[in-house]
């Protein structure tokens, strides 16, 4: 690793990134017209809802060094999903997992 | 054209204007050339047009010019200099504390206005959280963000 902390920077806004598409965000549509047009009515997570966060990282002196963006965002929704799974039997396979959708798989 | 007379981190400078509803945030961007000024959403929904009026964070999109004159604005740029940088700054730079940085300065506002008390107890993740509330954040540097509020506290100047 080049430069460790902003490795870490791109952990974290990768995740937080992900975790607020999983959780909230969608683009919402009526008969005519795009309805999510500002931030009033487009979900974000607040910071009062961000988690804690703990990252290792693990240093591969022997591996040549690459890109550390968008790799993190990936394992974000299945992580989530097999939380829900493990808790309810239930596989979520659509994001966002709002409330009604969670409701709705728990039937 | 009237003008108006604001004080702006510290410095008198008059802006002439058609509107007096004229938001302060388009004064300080446009007519006075404020840079630390952020226009973002443009409705005062998201934080990056926060100044200090007064000492106490407002959103500079929603004030207009005309009910800023005789008031006390601070935007990031009267916070502090590169030699001598407000504690708020030098804990953001510390922790190295932004990602796109679109709102770092409006953040510098909502700690100062809001958490910055030498005589208080450093605030709690949870109000520092609570403080933050009304910043939305689109490139995920929240908990990053939250290190510096903590860090700033009671090391005066507030």
């Amino acid at each position: 690793m080049v430069n460790p902390n902003a490795v870490r920077a791109q952990v974290e806004g990768n995740f937080l990134q992900t975790l607020s598409r999983t959780l909230h965000e969608a683009t919402t549509f009526d008969r005519n017209r795009v309805t999510s047009v500002d931030w009033a009515s487009y979900p974000l997570p607040r910071f009062t809802e961000v988690p804690l966060l703990e990252i290792d990282l693990i240093a591969r002196r022997d591996q040549p060094p690459l890109g550390a963006g968008e790799a993190a965002s990936s394992p974000v929704p299945a992580a989530l999903a097999n939380a829900v799974c493990n808790a309810t039997g239930v596989r979520l396979r659509s994001v966002p997992f709002t409330r009604e959708r969670v409701k709705a798989a728990l039937g | 054209m009237a003008r108006y007379l604001l004080s702006v981190d510290g410095a008198h400078t008059a802006v002439e204007a058609w509107d007096p509803d004229m938001p302060l945030l388009y004064a300080l961007c446009n007519g006075l050339g404020w840079h630390a000024a952020k226009f973002g959403c443009g409705l005062g929904q998201r934080g990056t047009c926060t100044e200090l009026v007064d000492n106490l964070p407002a959103r500079s999109r929603l004030l207009k010019m005309s009910d800023a004159v005789g008031r006390r604005i601070t935007t990031a740029e009267g916070l502090g200099t590169p030699d001598r940088p407000h504690p708020v700054q030098a804990a953001f730079v510390a922790e190295q504390a932004a990602q796109c940085g679109w709102l770092l300065h409006q953040r510098h506002g909502d700690v100062r206005g809001r958490l910055v008390d030498p005589h208080a107890q450093p605030p709690t993740r949870e109000q520092a959280q609570g403080a933050l509330a009304g910043n939305l954040c689109r490139c995920g540097s929240h908990d990053r963000v939250l290190k510096p509020v903590v860090r700033a506290s009671g090391q005066g100047r507030a």
